[in-house]
């Protein structure tokens, strides 16, 4: 696992306040739970101040959340450099969670890492324009669309050094982009030509029912074998 | 009961016994890091597997209840092999993960010698390594003055963690990251908030976090180990002392489920450098305003010379907070024998006395007995900081179940939640005429318990505000059949002892506090370093450091610490407890009864003891319950309370206020120790931050 940290002191906000709506949204969280057991709530509330700080937590959001729960400051501290998702520093305005597990190794991540660290630098490293960052992750779960990335809330799906290139292009400036993959294929559909469930019978109604024809046809069967054994 | 067998051995055990619980009262040894008999399960270090017959896999013994076996194919009972050959495995397999990235740094750790992990190495670990890897590093934190890190050697059983949340109350410490990157610290690497933090190093079963005051000064074996009683609070814990040569190095808790469980605070603890500091190892004169080094017959003709041309209504003498009871007895026999009347050992002007009966000032309920409270009223205490154990045992009653618990007095972090009621005797007063939800509650309990603190008590409305205590008491039926809910705690380990004694005033003698205000012209000041004596007076002070009684005094007598003598305490329950000799008072100092045995023979007042045995049995022929050693008599809790509720008296509005104003600096070791200093600044700080 990659090596985490909180942010310098020197970028640390100073302060930090939850927005009406996320105090509103947080209230509701807390009362999913019975009184006494609101530090159940900590995850969601945790993810909505990384949503409003800007994609990362800073030490004051992490304070907040303990103040807010009534969680001493150390066991909020836990949960937030426990999991992975929540980040302790600062990230892009597109934050590209780059996938490097095996199928989106074999199907040519390696190549779309090689782009990540051409343009956008090393992993956790914000670009000067503040544009993008990125960091390697484990599976996202998408493999039929492989190699992928996540930005931001969106996946981004079978990538090619040229598309992908192009999506940072579009991205950077400020273009809109197509969710999903990148190449036209729809969802994760077949890329070419269809090779399986091709026989037409499948989709004409005819199949309908015939589990049952086929049940009924076993069925007499064995009182068919029976009378021959005793023959 | 639920039947087992372990290794063969069946026993009888209840059900909700863990299956290490049940091996232990089978007489199999578990080994174990995580689990610790006080704190929550965890499970996490595997060292305690055993096998369960049926079970596919080893299981873990300490969080394996003995009702979740089930039984055999005929009923028979559960079966638990401890010692099999695949257990043996199991855990040499758990052992050789552990010693992964367990430095090889024994020879230089403070650990060594006294450390689970070497010890169960040596019956689980192999003798090398097959791990070729570089080891895992991990930066150490700075948790502040008194608990070293080295956190490479954690194992991270998490008792540390475990200990100061649920015990401490104070959740200063957590596991951060995950996986192999995990790492104990505290938030941001704050320095720990706990007086009782110092306990997390003895319960390290590895050397992550030791006693940084101690750090390198001694080996475990070379120590000579002494049971004693701690005296920095009216708790009594005990305590066991360690010295090498003529020196205390270090001071450790022994189990007394009664009182301390198996904690101590760090006063009682890291007060070991102030044992050496600051002492008075020689007697002192003062000459032309100026102390000067003296010889025993110098210092004794001079109090002679003095006593002799003085009126026996103008001597006095006080003993301090941390006299023994013994010192206090030759003391009142030679204050008899010279006539005199004003002796008192109450220097912060308690209102508690004799005169109402033992129960009036004894913490009644005991200790272990607040465990069956179901409600607490504190009245002009905090216990956090005059008794912490005191305070351990109703965080822990709190935890079992929350109880109401309401509080008179300062508001103050107690680790527990409660209702704030009022400042003052006025609120009191309101609960005793039932108004407000709390006096409600109190009323409905079946247990209730009233503790009353000595910041209640110090004022010169003490007794009224006693008076108006026991009647709340009286009230809602506190005192019943087999409940005693009135209780006193104490902050000073000698008072209740003097209190036993009758070490007060007699007919028309004065309290200390009129002694100090100019009331006698002679004072024997036995160790009574908190009053201030008003100028005039010829002062001997009696004691060990050069503190505020020093510096007031004329002749100085230098004595022995709890440490230097063998002592009898009562703590604030009434349990006699008597502390051993560990080393040797330093210079010309002596044990204190010796010194005022000697002196009176200069008086020709011959004491009529020879011996400190012979002390006792006069000792124990005057006031017999003093006997009872390591035991509570109990005392007529009804008569006192009705006794105190007569009293009445009209109480003033004034809140409570605690006399332990700094934790860490209640005595005068403790106020010539550097740790404790450092404690106690670092204390103010995070004081001050609390309050921003």
């Amino acid at each position: 696992m990659a090596v985490r940290k909180l942010a310098p002191e020197e970028i640390q906000p100073k302060s930090f306040k939850f927005s009406p709506e996320n105090e509103a949204f947080a209230d509701q969280q807390i009362a999913k739970y019975p009184p006494g057991r609101q530090a159940s709530a900590v995850i969601p509330l945790l993810w909505r101040a990384q949503e409003q700080a800007g994609g990362w937590l800073p030490q004051k959001a992490i304070e907040a959340v303990a103040a807010k729960l009534d969680m001493p400051d150390i066991r909020v501290m836990e949960v937030a450099t426990f999991y992975t998702m929540f980040n302790l520093e600062p990230v892009g305005k597109y934050f590209i969670q780059f996938c490097g597990t095996t199928p989106c190794q074999l199907r040519g991540a390696g190549d779309i890492k090689k782009v990540l660290e051409r343009r956008v630098g090393e992993q956790n490293h914000v670009t000067a324009d503040g544009n993008f960052s990125w960091l390697e992750v484990e599976c996202l779960g998408a493999c039929c669309n492989a190699p992928m990335v996540q930005i931001n809330d969106d996946y981004y799906e079978d990538l090619t050094v040229e598309n992908f290139e192009k999506l940072l292009d579009d991205l950077a400036a400020g273009r809109p982009v197509k969710k999903g993959p990148q190449n036209g294929r729809r969802a994760s559909e077949p890329q070419d030509a269809i090779k399986t469930l091709t026989d037409p019978s499948l989709y004409d109604g005819s199949r309908i029912g015939a589990w049952r024809k086929r049940f009924e046809e076993e069925a007499v069967k064995p009182a068919d074998t029976a009378t021959e054994k005793k023959s | 009961m639920a039947k087992i067998i372990v290794d063969g051995v069946e026993v009888d055990v209840p059900p909700e016994y863990t299956l290490l619980q049940a091996a232990e009262a089978a007489g199999a040894e578990v080994p174990r890091f995580c689990f610790h008999e006080r704190l929550s399960i965890a499970g996490n270090c595997r060292m305690c597997l055993v096998e369960v017959k049926g079970a596919p896999k080893p299981v873990a013994s300490c969080a394996w209840g003995v009702r979740d076996c089930r039984p055999g194919p005929n009923g028979e009972p559960p079966e638990v092999s401890t010692k099999s050959a695949t257990v043996k495995k199991a855990r040499e397999g758990v052992m050789e993960f552990l010693l992964i990235n367990h430095p090889l740094d024994c020879p230089i750790c403070d650990q060594g010698g006294q450390c689970d992990l070497q010890d169960q190495a040596m019956a689980y670990g192999v003798d090398t390594s097959r791990y070729h890897e570089n080891k895992r590093a991990v930066p150490d934190k700075d948790l502040g003055p008194l608990v070293k890190t080295s956190m490479n050697r954690c194992i991270h059983c998490t008792r540390c963690i475990r200990f100061t949340t649920e015990v401490a109350g104070v959740p200063d410490l957590g596991a951060i990251w995950r996986g192999e990157d995990m790492e104990i610290t505290s938030y941001l690497e704050k320095a720990l908030g706990s007086e009782l933090q110092s306990n997390v190093a003895d319960l390290c079963p590895v050397g992550a976090l030791t006693h940084k005051p101690e750090a390198f000064h001694y080996r475990p074996w070379e120590l000579s180990k002494t049971d004693s009683v701690d005296v920095t609070d009216a708790v009594g814990s005990a305590i066991r002392v360690d010295s090498r040569g003529r020196e205390v190095m270090r001071i450790l808790p022994r189990v007394n489920e009664a009182v301390n469980e198996e904690w101590i605070t760090d006063k009682a603890r890291h007060i070991v450098d102030g044992l050496r500091l600051q002492r008075l190892d020689r007697p002192f004169v003062r000459e032309n305003g100026r102390l000067r080094p003296a010889t025993w017959q110098e210092a004794f003709s001079v109090i002679a010379n003095r006593v002799k041309g003085t009126n026996a209504k103008r001597i006095g003498a006080i003993a301090g907070d941390l006299a023994a009871v013994e010192d206090m007895y030759a003391l009142k026999a030679l204050m008899q024998s010279l006539g005199v009347k004003n002796i008192d050992g109450r220097q912060d002007g308690t209102a508690l006395s004799p005169a109402y009966g033992r129960a009036s000032y004894l913490f009644n309920s005991t200790i272990a007995g607040i465990e069956d409270a179901d409600a607490i009223l504190i009245v002009g205490s905090n216990p956090r900081i005059e008794g912490s154990l005191v305070n351990v045992r109703i965080r822990k009653r709190w935890r079992t179940a929350p109880m109401p618990i309401g509080v008179i007095g300062e508001k103050a972090g107690l680790t527990y939640d409660y209702d704030y009621l009022g400042a003052g005797p006025e609120t009191l007063a309101d609960i005793l005429a039932g108004r407000g939800s709390f006096a409600e509650k109190l009323k409905n309990a079946q247990r209730p318990l009233i503790i009353v603190g000595q910041g209640a008590l110090s004022h010169p409305d003490g007794l009224a505000v006693l008076s108006l205590a026991a009647q709340v008491a009286q009230n809602i039926g506190a005192i019943t059949e087999g409940w005693n809910g009135f209780s006193i705690l104490h902050t000073a380990a000698s008072r209740v002892g003097a209190l036993d004694l009758g070490f007060v005033p007699g007919e028309g003698g004065l309290s200390a506090q009129e002694m100090a205000k100019g009331g006698v012209d002679v004072l024997f000041n036995l160790g009574a370093d908190e009053i201030d004596i008003a100028p005039g007076t010829f002062v001997i002070y009696q004691g060990t450091h050069g503190d505020r009684g020093a510096h007031r005094a004329d002749v100085i007598l230098p004595g022995a610490t709890y440490t230097e003598k063998s002592g009898t305490y009562v703590n604030t329950e009434g349990r006699v407890q008597m502390g051993n000799r560990a080393a040797f008072p330093p210079g010309e100092a002596r044990e204190d009864w010796a010194i005022l045995r000697a002196l009176s023979d200069v008086l020709g007042q011959r004491l009529p003891f020879d011996s400190l045995n012979a002390l006792r049995a006069k000792l124990y022929a005057e006031v017999p319950h003093l006997a009872g050693v390591d035991s509570v008599v109990p005392a007529d809790v009804a008569a006192a309370v009705k006794a105190l509720a007569a009293v009445g008296g009209t109480p003033g509005r004034e809140g409570f206020k605690s006399p332990v104003g700094d934790f860490y600096l209640t005595n005068p070791i403790a106020r010539a120790s550097g740790v404790m200093a450092e404690c106690s600044a670092l204390a103010r700080g995070l004081k001050l931050e609390a309050a921003e």
